[in-house]
This record gives structure tokens, C-alpha cells and sequence, in this order.
């Protein structure tokens, strides 16, 4: 039984909905769009709350961002909340063209990221978002761990002015956010001070790296846990910190390892401050049946195999 | 770097024109009885400044060495008769949020828009000799952050139809009276997002919507009938739930009419036939116009074609 097994776990969609029925009930201007996802995206509650700002525009997710960005248009905050994988795989170039581009102040919520969808298998898996996303101009990218980072996305993006993707965790994750944490772009949220390596996760990823760090401490290792809830733009000064001040650094994230976190990480690294670095995430495969959970064992991305990543940092492999 | 402002006189001579057309064009429709060749002052008003429009469209894509002339010499009459004759807009404050938004879909006839615009009195003309020059606003296809009477960036097709819809829900939802306007390419309507939109403005019954297709059959590589048919395209928008009117796309009094708002509480598609090259003799209706870039000599004879 581990650390993180003992404590309350949770969705974090119900955090999104409370946040935002509660930002809607102040700010007329706010609307939620949805492509047939009111209750995948946990919007019935909203919808009972504000029958007229909740639009549905059916099963079409290029028209569902396109939408959005004319309500932005003329004047609403439109929340468009969808499965992960269809609002970003499918409506990329809107996201592109219509939202970044065009400078849209529009709220992207992909709900159930990462391998969330587990046993639906890779079609419904949602781990390339990160990578799309972060080559995409003038679009910030925030990543919660858990529902009061997710609370405080949710209004931060309201009174953004600029376009946002926000991922809404569904795999249930414990509490890790400190209550005096910052929450701003390019602020990372220091969880523990550690001196031998730094860790840095994201989303599902930062509660299994407490774990890894509580027994490595009891091990004799020291390590520092990083938090980066915006991972664009992301927190370089802690980053190089991080590589000047431990002997190096293991990113840890659900999505491919192929442009994300580990990605931002390591060109921050490379540019100021050469360290070694091991990256963690979903390899470039396509995940086996399984739920999340297994899933995300079955990649490594546990307390284990985080502990494994940093050994192998101090080369204690 | 940021577009000049026109000067005054500009501003003010897009107010006096724009009242005179519409003022004559509902004189015309009171007499047209009377007027059997609908020779209208409205009608020649809109005509001068298409004409305008042309030219100027010929010079930038000379300057510039590359454009897509074609199409913007068949979407020009509707351009200038959404703008001078239909849209309530202000070109000394374009974010007036009361304002009609205007949308082109097919976004690479953006020549054709900022010809429109700086007409209009949006910014100032002389900013067109700038078309795609290096850092210059006015790119390629139309930037709304830099060129003010633009509402969305496009350029990649089949965007325009949806983020026109968005605009015409938020107008439904605060019950206010502008209008939505978006001009389509008869091409671009092979990407399936067009279709996802359309069904979505008829189900929530976006009246104030009007979507324009510029029915030239021609896209880039071939006939529209020959690449992937779209006949009969009234048929179509008519299944999908739309009130259809078909016009000539160079009847600025046609399109006068078929730019009025709904008369039946659904959003309102013009098929706009109209002629690919439209106004140049050696232009018309050949598909390699579509970008391709006229010699001195060609430019000089399009010019004197367009004289008027």
C-alpha cells in the first residue's frame, strides 16, 4: 500500500463545474460550449444553473472551436469543454487558426486527458495534446495536478483575455497543492526542497513524484519536487535553478514524451544549464488495453519507476 | 507595424455614399416598375466603386508579384455590396460592438477585402502598396489583430462558416439586432466543417446569419463540377435546413435584394453566380487565374478593361 493509495482521491471535473458555475453566476459573459459532452464534461449542473449558456453544437468539434472563437468574438468568455482527444486531435487547425491566431479569449477545457479513457483504448487517449499544443503560438497551456489547481485555472483563464488550453484530470488524484502556492504563468510550485535531484511532474504525475520523494528521502536521497501547472510558458528560472543546484532532473508526465513537459524541460536545460535528464512519459507506442491506472504502471509512470529515473540520474542504477 | 488611419474626408465620404445608395436603392425598389433596366442610381454607385475595387485589387497583385486575382475580381461586387449597400459598420470605430460582422471565408482573396476596406475608410489606401511586403499588416490572407475591419483570421478554408455561426448565437443570446455576413468560396465548401456549421445555425435558427457562396466553379486545380461536384448546391442548403436565394453575382441590385434579412427565421444562404476573373476579358473563367500573376502588358490591358 502506498502513501498516495491512503488519501482522498479526486475528479477533478467536479472542481471544473463548482469553479465555473460559480465564475458564470458572476460574469454573465461566460458560456460553455459543448460537442454532445454535458455529461462527459460534467455540465448538468451548469446546464440546470444557466439553460441559455450552454450551447451545444453536437458531435462536430471543428465547428464547436470555431464557434467559440465567434462568441469571443461578440463578447462572451466561451468555455469549450470536450473530450481531450477530439477537441485537440480533430480541431487543431481551428485551435490554430480561429483561437491563437486570431487571438481569441477563448477557454479550451479538455476533459479526461491522458490515457483517462484507459481501456477505449488509444483512439480516446489523449497524450499528443501536450506536444500540438505547446508548437502552437500565443496559447497557453495549463496542466492541474488536482482540484484546487484545477479551481484556479478555471478563473485565472476567465480573466486571461487570451486563448488558453486547460486539461481537466478525470483519473482520480489526491490533493498536493500547498495552500500559499503560486498560480501564474511561468511560477512553478515548489512541493519539496531536496538537493540531489530535482524532479519535475505534471497532472496524475505529481502525487506519484511526493511518493517517489518521501521514500527516497528514507532511502538518504534528496530530492526536489517540482510542480510547473503552466507548462507554457513554463517556469524556466526553477528550471535552470533546478539543473544548477541538483545533479539533475526527471520530468514526469501522462502524455508522450515526444514534445511536452520533458521536451520544454530539456530545451531549457540544453540553452542554459547542461544536466543530465531522464523523461518520463508515455513512449512513442500506442498504449495497450488496460485502465488508467494499469496504464500508467504499465509505462512507468509511478512512484516507482520515478524512483528508478532518478537512481539512474546519480547513477545508482 | 501598424496601418495609417485615413484622413477625414474618407471617413466622411463612406457615410455620404453609403446613405446615397441605400437611399436610392430603396427609391429603385419603390419605382422599379418605372425603371425596367434597373439602370439605378444605387446600382452605378455601387458599380463605380466596384471598379475602384478592381483596379486597386490589379495594382497590389502587380506590385506584389502574387495574389489570387481570380477570385478576388469575382467576389468584389459582393464585397462592395455587403459594404456599401447592406452592413452597418463604422470605419472610424471598427469594434463598435452594435456593428454587422463581416467574414470572408475564403480568406486568400484578401486583396479584394483590403481594397474593400481602405475604400471604406478602415485605413488608409496608400497601405495598399504594401500587399505582402515584408512586415507589412496586410498579409496574404486577412489578420484581424493588424487590419481593422477584420473579425477573424483566416486563410485556411472552411473557417469561416463556424466562427460566423458563433458570432450570429452570441447575437441571438443577447436578442440584439446586428447581422452576421459570411462571404464562402463555392471550393471551400468541400470541407466538411462548412456543413458541421450549417447544420448548427439552422438547428438554433440563426436568422440574422447570412452566408454568401461566391458560385464561380472554379477552384484552384479544375472545375468545382469536375474535382468533387457540389450541384445542386441550392438543393443542398435547402436540406440542411436554410432559406436559399440564388442570384447573379454581379447584380449589385440582384444582391441588394438577396442581402435583405430572413424572411423566413432560418439563416439565409446567396448562391452568388458569378464569374471567376470577372471584369478582365482574358481573366474570365479560366482556371489558371487563380493565382496566377499578369505581365506588364497584361496589367496594362486588364487596367483599360477596367476603365470603365
Amino acid at each position: 500500500m502506498t502513501v498516495t493509495d491512503q488519501r482522498a482521491t479526486f475528479d477533478c471535473r467536479q472542481a471544473f463545474a463548482e469553479e465555473l458555475i460559480s465564475l458564470a453566476s458572476q460574469d454573465e459573459r461566460i458560456v460553455a460550449v459543448c460537442n454532445d459532452s454535458v455529461g462527459s464534461s460534467n455540465l448538468v449542473g451548469f446546464r440546470e444553473r444557466f439553460p441559455d449558456r450552454l450551447i451545444n453544437v453536437g458531435i462536430a468539434e471543428q465547428d464547436l472551436v470555431g464557434v467559440a472563437a465567434g462568441l469571443a468574438n461578440a463578447g462572451k468568455i466561451p468555455y469549450v469543454c470536450a473530450a481531450a482527444p477530439f477537441l485537440t486531435g480533430r480541431a487543431l487547425e481551428q485551435i490554430k487558426a480561429d483561437v491563437a491566431y486570431s487571438e481569441a479569449h477563448v477557454v479550451l477545457c479538455g476533459q479526461s486527458p491522458g490515457m483517462a479513457y484507459g481501456e477505449l483504448g488509444p483512439t480516446h487517449h489523449s497524450i499528443e495534446d501536450l506536444s500540438w499544443l505547446r508548437a502552437v503560438a500565443n496559447l497557453d497551456v495549463i496542466v492541474p495536478s488536482d482540484p484546487v489547481q484545477t479551481r484556479a485555472a478555471v478563473r485565472w483563464a476567465a480573466a486571461a483575455r487570451r486563448p488558453v488550453y486547460l486539461r481537466v484530470p478525470r483519473f482520480k488524484v489526491p490533493e498536493v497543492t500547498p495552500p500559499d502556492a503560486p498560480f501564474a504563468p511561468r511560477q512553478a510550485v515548489l512541493l519539496r526542497e531536496g538537493n540531489d535531484v530535482t524532479v519535475i511532474a505534471i497532472g496524475s504525475l505529481t502525487s506519484r513524484a511526493l511518493e517517489a520523494a518521501d521514500r527516497l528521502r528514507d532511502e538518504g536521497v534528496s530530492v526536489r519536487v517540482l510542480n510547473t501547472p503552466f507548462l507554457d510558458p513554463i517556469d524556466e528560472d526553477a528550471v535552470i535553478a533546478a539543473a544548477r543546484e541538483t545533479r539533475g532532473i526527471v520530468t514526469a508526465e501522462e502524455a508522450t514524451t515526444s514534445g511536452g513537459l520533458g521536451a520544454a524541460v530539456a530545451a531549457t536545460v540544453v540553452t542554459h544549464q547542461p544536466c543530465p535528464m531522464r523523461i518520463l512519459g508515455v513512449p512513442r507506442v500506442f498504449a495497450p488495453t488496460g485502465d488508467t491506472a494499469f496504464l500508467l504502471d504499465h509505462f512507468r509512470l509511478s512512484a516507482d519507476g520515478i524512483i528508478a529515473a532518478v537512481k539512474d540520474v546519480l547513477g545508482h542504477g | 507595424m501598424a496601418l495609417l488611419p485615413p484622413d477625414a474626408a474618407r471617413s466622411a465620404g463612406y457615410r455620404e455614399l453609403t446613405a446615397r445608395i441605400r437611399q436610392a436603392a430603396q427609391l429603385d425598389r419603390d419605382t422599379a416598375a418605372a425603371q425596367p433596366d434597373r439602370e439605378t442610381a444605387a446600382a452605378a454607385e455601387l458599380a463605380r466603386v466596384a471598379t475602384d475595387v478592381r483596379r486597386s485589387v490589379v495594382r497590389m497583385i502587380d506590385r506584389a508579384r502574387m495574389g489570387h486575382i481570380g477570385g478576388d475580381l469575382s467576389v468584389t461586387d459582393i464585397l462592395v455590396t455587403c459594404f456599401y449597400g447592406v452592413m452597418s459598420v463604422d470605419p472610424e470605430n471598427p469594434h463598435w460592438p452594435g456593428r454587422d460582422r463581416f467574414v470572408l471565408s475564403k480568406g486568400h482573396c484578401a486583396a479584394a477585402l483590403y481594397s474593400t476596406l481602405a475604400h471604406c475608410g478602415f485605413f488608409d489606401p496608400a497601405e495598399l502598396d504594401t500587399f505582402m511586403a515584408p512586415l507589412s499588416a496586410l498579409n496574404g490572407h486577412p489578420n484581424k489583430v493588424k487590419v481593422p475591419g477584420v473579425e477573424t483570421n483566416t486563410g485556411a478554408l472552411g473557417h469561416g462558416l463556424p466562427v460566423a455561426t458563433g458570432c450570429a448565437l452570441a447575437a441571438k443570446m443577447d436578442s440584439a439586432s446586428w447581422r452576421t455576413f459570411v462571404v464562402l468560396g463555392d471550393g471551400e465548401l468541400q470541407e466538411g466543417s462548412n456543413w458541421e456549421a450549417a447544420m448548427a445555425a439552422a438547428h438554433h435558427g440563426l436568422s440574422s446569419l447570412t452566408a454568401v457562396i461566391d458560385r464561380n466553379r472554379l477552384q484552384q486545380g479544375a472545375r468545382t463540377e469536375d474535382t468533387n461536384a457540389l450541384d445542386s448546391l441550392p438543393d443542398k442548403w435547402r436540406s440542411f435546413g436554410w432559406e436559399v436565394r440564388e442570384v447573379d453575382g454581379h447584380d449589385h441590385l440582384a444582391l441588394l435584394d438577396a442581402l435583405s434579412g430572413s424572411s423566413t427565421g432560418r439563416p439565409v444562404a446567396v448562391i452568388a453566380n458569378t464569374i471567376k476573373g470577372k471584369g478582365v476579358s482574358f481573366m474570365e473563367d479560366r482556371v489558371e487565374w487563380h493565382h496566377k500573376v499578369p505581365t506588364a502588358e497584361q496589367v496594362e490591358t486588364a487596367l483599360a478593361e477596367l476603365a470603365g
